[in-house]
């Protein structure tokens, strides 16, 4: 039986398929499927663990131990785990590990889209890269024993069209944790000292050179013979071979299941095989560069970008010189008529009290990444950088201590998630540099942004088993914070009143503002509604960007279908015209 | 639509209308019927009421999971002006399945920017044929405000000559015993819809 399966469950699939029997993960779009598709497997252990470099080290330890492991994350959570893995790619693994990357070129949901193909090449650890859900599940499955045979962790590299993206595919019957092997003390191969590291980096070298004459022969590598007589040659890999397949269905193509190593000998005799040759790859000119190295004539980034996606038109129009599809644009279409729709706070969003306020004081806020990023747009335009996950805090931390004349302006925003992630060593880098730092902590009790999983701070595992909650305010002051607030983000007043008197403190400070995310309310307060005779249409209310609110004829309208009754638009009105349904003139 | 070429249709709505679902049981059509599919969606950030689409191509053998700017044979939207954000990527002579539903953006609610007008008059102008309804207020009807897409889907069928048992089947495979009554009831008010 055909099943329709995303790359990321696809994934899960070929690694419950190969026997791995442990996975370790921290959510991160386009990868969190991943994980949450392999927990639902029987007999496996599966952890969410609090960053992406601990996902890695767990998966290292159950690796060593004698048990398959997967471990994924998005593409940037790799630069967080980027430290073991160099050094796990020089003392190999005991039972196989596979490390997904997914990638997101065009950034659908990332603050970067660098290319992780070239962590492969740095790490010196193999690197295959699917083109669709039936290669992510026969190649996750690979990787495995790849892993093994040739003891090097393997890296998978998927892109936001791949995990994505569903497709048919034959389900194998089976499946499940694969014996387990036996532990075995190896200081030589395990201890990471320079005596014992220096012979290590040569068994990489050696390994390597195996790896290369591995993708000499490997069918991960295919060349496919086109019908235009050996004109046009193109070289591709992953998602962009199905937009080749589309637009030049004449030419020939070597497929590249394995990126690295490259496969020089392959990809020389097929260049001698075509006229004219070209490469097409999102992003970096990675394989262009192994290509020209080897004095190859072959166009690539002359012609195709180095941002964003490419598709098939796109290869048609460059290529070709004629675009595969003409574009409906009838006379009366007006891009800059159509309002753009950018993702916003839910109503009822806790974030919203906390940026309303923090606006309101005119701070300059060091951000962080989650929902609450979504405030830097308008109306609330609350937030002044965003870096990467932690950053909020250290940050900030520098901007007080290099320039004291902001001590009194900066607030570090960080959410709950990302605070257990990457936040806690920035506030003992505040306390132990005494810098007069106030940091927020937006407490939603959820990693909402990308789609609900637990974290340290819910008292919940990923399979949903209650386990000790870490307490952010035990935490902090744990790290030596003497000062620490708690306040509700839907008591403006409260607030307002908090924060200045933590800014004035001349130590740092943390303020954690509790409420569970608006998503996770189960039933909503009874909603508001705007009484016509008291509201004056002074617009205030609308600063809060609540997509329940909106302008009516002459007075604003609350949408009782969309509207939580959080109050705070209540709180905010000056003529009280905004008040819970029922007590309105309506 | 026929078995022997590959058909691009786009689903496009606001972040949490549930565009998923439909997409599912297009899939299901296409299994049934023993031919190859494939879909796209975008997760992460579009979750939040954003602008968000979803691609389905079903074929004798299909490679891109996207659907490109003027290829889809159909597009179907669950509110208005996304019917018209996403219109470029109809094929010329395409067909839309629209529901005159609106939802404020952003930047209209908070006034920087108007929500254009007669939507429906220029999407039909524009595509090859257009089928324009409140899908809201018929999923309301059927007895599950949630279905509207159910509404729309039905519509779609039917304009991609897909029999209405044959949709039915699919629906029943996809969507849970208990919602069914409810979303049978939606299918056939679309699947019967007069212009
Ligand atoms: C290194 C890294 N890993 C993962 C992500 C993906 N990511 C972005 S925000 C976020 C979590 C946000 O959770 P939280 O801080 O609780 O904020 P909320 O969304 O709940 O407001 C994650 C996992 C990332 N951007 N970078
Ligand atoms: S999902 Fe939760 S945290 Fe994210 S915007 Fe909605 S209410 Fe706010």
């Amino acid at each position: 039986m055909k099943e329709l399966l995303s790359g990321n469950e696809a994934i899960a699939r070929g690694a419950y398929e190969a026997g791995a029997g442990f996975a370790a993960a921290y959510p991160g779009t386009p990868s969190t499927e991943i994980l949450e598709n392999f927990a639902r497997y029987p007999k496996v252990t599966a952890q969410w663990s609090p960053n992406e470099k601990v996902a890695l080290e767990a998966g290292i330890g159950a690796s060593l131990a004698g048990v398959r492991t997967l471990v994924a994350m998005k593409h940037v959570g790799v630069n967080v785990a980027a430290d073991p893995l160099f050094t796990f790619a020089y003392t190999g693994v005991n039972a196989g590990l596979v490390l997904v990357s997914a990638d997101d070129p065009g950034m659908h949901s990332s603050q970067n889209e660098q290319d992780n193909r070239h962590y492969a090449r740095a790490a010196k650890v193999p690197m295959l890269e699917p083109s669709d859900s039936a290669e992510a599940r026969d190649m996750t499955a690979l990787a495995f024993q790849m892993s093994e045979d040739f003891d090097t962790p393997v890296m998978l590299r998927s892109t936001t069209r791949i995990s994505h993206s569903k497709g048919l595919l034959d389900l194998k019957e089976g499946g499940g944790p694969a014996e387990i092997k036996e532990y075995r003390k190896d200081p030589k191969k395990y201890v990471m000292i320079p005596a014992f590291g220096r012979l290590r980096h040569l068994e990489v070298l050696k390994r390597l050179e195996k790896l290369k004459d591995y993708a000499e022969t490997t069918p991960l590598n295919r060349v496919e013979k086109g019908s235009d007589g050996g004109k046009i040659g193109v070289v591709t890999s992953g998602v962009v071979y199905q937009y080749v397949k589309e637009a030049l269905p004449q030419v020939s193509i070597l497929k590249l299941g394995m990126p690295f190593p490259f496969p020089e000998e392959r990809v020389k005799a097929f260049a001698a095989s075509v006229e004219k040759l070209y490469v097409v790859e999102e992003l970096e000119p990675f394989l262009e560069g192994y290509m020209r190295s080897l004095g190859l004539k072959v166009e690539g980034k002359s012609l195709f970008p180095l941002f964003g996606e490419i598709d098939a038109n796109m290869i048609a129009e460059k290529i070709l010189g004629t675009p595969l599809y003409k574009k409906l644009e009838p006379g009366d279409y007006d891009p800059a008529e159509i309002p753009m729709r950018p993702p916003v706070l839910c109503p009822g969003c806790s974030h919203r009290g906390a940026f309303y306020v923090v606006k309101k004081l005119k701070l300059i806020t060091t951000g962080d990444i989650g929902c609450y990023t979504l405030s830097c747009l308008p109306p609330l335009q609350a937030m002044d950088t965003c870096i990467c996950m932690g950053a909020s805090i250290s940050s900030a931390v520098g901007m007080v201590r290099a320039n004291p004349a902001l001590a009194d302006k900066v607030v570090a925003v960080i959410g709950d998630s990302t605070f257990f992630h990457s936040g806690l060593t920035g506030i003992v880098d505040s306390v132990y540099n005494k810098a007069p730092l106030t940091v927020l902590i937006l407490d939603n009790r959820i990693t909402a942004m990308t789609g609900h999983q637990h974290h340290p701070g819910t008292g919940r595992t990923l399979q949903g088993e209650e386990t000790v909650a870490l307490d952010i305010v035990d935490v902090v002051k744990g790290l030596g914070v003497k000062r620490v607030v708690e306040v509700d983000p839907f008591d403006t007043k409260g607030m307002e009143k908090v924060l200045k008197e933590e800014l004035a403190a001349p130590e740092t400070s943390v303020v954690v503002a509790r409420r569970p995310c608006a998503l996770l309310k189960k039933k909503p307060d009874p909603p508001f509604a705007c009484d016509p005779e008291l509201c004056i249409d002074c617009g205030i209310c609308m600063r809060l960007g609540c997509p329940a609110i909106s302008q009516g004829d002459g007075h604003v309208q609350v949408d009782a279908a969309l509207c939580t009754g959080c109050t705070l638009c209540g709180q905010i009105c000056p003529k009280g015209a905004l008040k819970e349904a029922g007590e309105t003139h309506e | 639509m026929n078995n022997q070429e590959v058909t691009s249709i786009l689903l496009v709505g606001v972040g949490g209308q549930g565009m998923i679902l439909a997409s599912k049981i297009l899939a299901q059509v296409a299994i049934e019927r023993g031919l190859d599919v494939k879909l796209s969606e975008i997760h992460g950030m579009a979750q939040r009421g954003g602008s968000v689409v979803t691609q389905v191509r079903l074929g004798p053998a299909v490679n891109s999971p996207l659907v490109e700017k003027g290829q889809a044979e159909f597009i179907m939207a669950s509110e208005q002006l996304e019917a018209w954000r996403w219109l470029p990527f109809l094929k010329k002579g395409g067909t839309v399945v629209l529901s005159t539903q609106t939802i404020n953006p952003m930047p209209v609610i908070i006034g920087s920017q108007k929500y254009p007008q007669n939507i429906a008059q220029r999407v039909e102008k524009a595509a090859g044929r257009s089928i324009a309804m409140n899908a809201f207020k018929m999923a309301v009807a059927a007895g599950q405000p949630r279905a509207a897409n159910v509404v729309l889907l039905g519509a779609l069928l039917r304009e991609m000559g897909i029999g209405e048992e044959e949709g039915l089947a699919a629906l029943t495979a996809v969507i849970p015993e208990r919602f069914l009554e409810e979303n049978r009831k939606a299918f056939a008010s679309g699947y019967h819809f007069e212009k």
